[in-house]
């Protein structure tokens, strides 16, 4: 009895060990397919046809971006990473992942362009450009060259968004250190300043020469003002002009609840499309444009009571989008591989909003705008979403990926840079 | 041995917890009121900056959970919302640089109000401020 107990007790014994070993073994195997998933994986949904691949992941900030003409990526990272401002993202094998990843640049910003041989960068005070090869390598990554300098930059839009155009000109943004050129930032009874001391040296965007080095603000133009910040811009060879986004003011309800409840401070004022030309002007501080009532309304810290309108010198925005999106990207599309509808069309990405609470966020997605003899020929449309994760993580800010960048490859594909997580994603068609 | 030892010590500290518990009654009443207050002025002059979850803005506005700006020198966190803040802080290696402005025309008792319903919110624990805490830095300021 004794005997057959042990026995049995044994088998049992094995049994559970074997089990054991079994959970083991499956758990093993689990956690290993778990680690090679990301936990901030998101699907981006697309328009039938489209298809979005990870092209590179955790890179940190990863701020605008630019394609080579032999299809290298270069990304701008907001601050160092071990030591690294841009990193050179290269798909060896054709896989449409970058595996030869390399670092280069000591200083963090947001702007970076490829113009006749240089790779343009900036810093939030300086523009930098690197020397380009015959083989497409960068000459001396340690040296580059200094083109502009000495920016101002004080904690607020201080991004030096870049553009060129095919005239040897280079276009910065310098953002408005101020929400609406109050005399105290942002502060409640804080009256406006006429004329807003702020737009003399920011709050627009200046020109300078592309090849002419250590320029600063006497060797540039004030090409346009009255531009709160811009962080999306493009030069649009269909039209040969240079198209922006500005952010509009926050705060329309903390600052005079009395004139707009939160619902309105949400949606207002729009996130505007313009179309510059030399001496434009778009408002700001003076006005901001509302696109329900589709006018120029003086702003309330110059006597405005979200009706009175104003601006009478400001030029109308080209498209007008719903509040705080924060358009960070925008690119013109001029390759031939999506169809038809989106040759020389707008994509604008859309950071996500923070200043729409308590009332939902929203954004973190790229949109489409039709073009046809350079002006939009048709409503605009989300493209790209799911970044953030879903609409749970849209509504509490607290998305997962916040697109930023945006780039067009030699193969009409579209780059897309996310700076929560430092994903890059490249977008196709029909492949 | 050492269980008993341990369960000594827990049951003395259970026995001293409610004892406290009892003698601070008065004061945990006004703690919630300051905090239902704080809730009030937080939604009007902070929550579109630090979020409904205190959580801040990535790259912008600084996160008030578990940071040493909230839970520490209360001195300190007084005078930045007397004087707001222009020179950006750096939180677990991440910068904010959003101007905060300034809130000094908030009464003493508004801004003990919100910080002390900051320091309890959020997964915050720590000390109510006063408003003589308040009156006394504004005073220093001045």
């Amino acid at each position: 009895m004794s005997h057959l107990f042990s026995k049995s007790f044994y088998s049992i014994l094995a049994l559970c060990t074997l089990s054991l070993v079994a959970c083991a073994n499956n758990t093993s195997e689990d956690s290993t397919k778990k680690s090679e998933t990301n936990p901030d994986d998101v699907t981006l949904t697309l328009p039938s046809g489209f298809k979005a691949v990870v092209f590179a992941e955790n890179l940190g900030g990863t701020r605008h971006l630019t394609v080579n003409a032999n299809g290298d990526v270069y990304v701008k990272l907001s601050r160092l990473k071990n030591g690294k401002g841009i990193y050179r993202l290269r798909d060896t094998n054709g896989d449409g992942k970058a595996e030869d990843i390399s670092g280069f640049g000591n200083f963090g910003g947001t702007g970076i362009a490829i113009k006749n041989g240089y790779l343009y960068a900036s810093s939030d005070e300086e523009v930098f450009r690197f020397k380009l090869d015959a083989n497409n390598n960068i000459v001396n990554p340690d040296k580059p060259e200094k083109v502009v300098t000495g920016l101002l930059s004080r904690h607020e839009h201080e991004a030096k968004a870049i553009a060129l155009d095919n005239n040897g000109n280079l276009y910065v943004n310098i953002g408005a250190y101020s929400n609406a050129c109050q005399v105290d930032d942002r502060q409640k009874g804080s009256p406006g300043m006429k004329p807003c001391p702020i737009l003399d040296s920011a709050g627009g965007i200046w020109q300078f020469k592309a090849d002419k080095l250590n320029q600063t603000y006497g060797d540039g133009t004030r090409y346009a003002t009255g531009l709160r910040n811009v962080v999306g811009l493009d030069w649009n060879t269909s039209t040969n002009t240079l198209f922006v986004m500005q952010h509009g003011r926050d705060q329309l309800h903390d600052l005079f609840p009395d004139m707009y409840d939160t619902k309105q401070s949400a949606e207002l004022p729009a996130e505007c499309m313009y179309e510059l030309h030399k001496g434009s002007n778009c408002g700001w501080p003076y006005i901001y444009y509302d696109q329900l009532q589709h006018k120029k309304i003086l702003a309330p810290e110059f006597g405005g009571d979200g009706k009175k309108t104003g601006g009478e010198d400001a030029q109308d925005p080209v498209v007008a989008f719903p509040g705080h999106l924060a358009p960070n990207g925008l690119l013109f599309y001029t390759g031939n591989q999506f169809p038809e509808k989106y040759k020389n069309g707008a994509f604008v990405v859309f950071h996500g909003s923070w200043n729409r609470a308590p009332e939902p966020q929203e954004g973190y997605y790229v949109v489409f705008v039709p073009f046809k003899d350079g002006k939009p020929s048709g409503n605009w449309e989300v493209f790209a979403d799911g970044f953030s994760g879903g609409p749970d993580f849209t509504a509490s800010g607290r998305a997962k990926h916040r697109p930023c960048g945006i780039a067009q490859a030699p193969d009409g594909s579209i780059y897309v840079s996310d700076d929560a997580k430092g994903t890059i994603w490249k977008i196709s068609y029909g492949k | 041995m050492k269980i008993n030892r341990l369960l000594t010590v827990t049951g003395s500290l259970f026995l001293v917890s409610i004892l406290m518990m009892s003698q601070t009654k008065p004061a945990q009443n006004t703690l919630k009121a300051s905090i239902e207050r704080g809730k009030k002025v937080y939604a009007d002059r902070c929550l579109t900056c630090h979020q409904l979850d205190g959580g801040g803005v990535q790259n912008m506005n600084p996160p008030l959970t578990k940071t040493k700006w909230v839970l520490g020198d209360k001195a300190q966190l007084i005078q930045i919302v007397l004087n707001g803040l222009n020179t950006g802080v750096t939180i677990d290696d991440v910068e904010y640089h959003n101007v905060m402005a300034s809130h000094k025309d908030l009464t003493d008792l508004q801004i003990a109000d919100v910080l002390t319903y900051v320091r309890n919110s959020f997964g915050n624990k720590a000390k109510a401020i006063t408003e003589a805490e308040v009156k006394a830095v504004r005073a220093k300021m001045k």
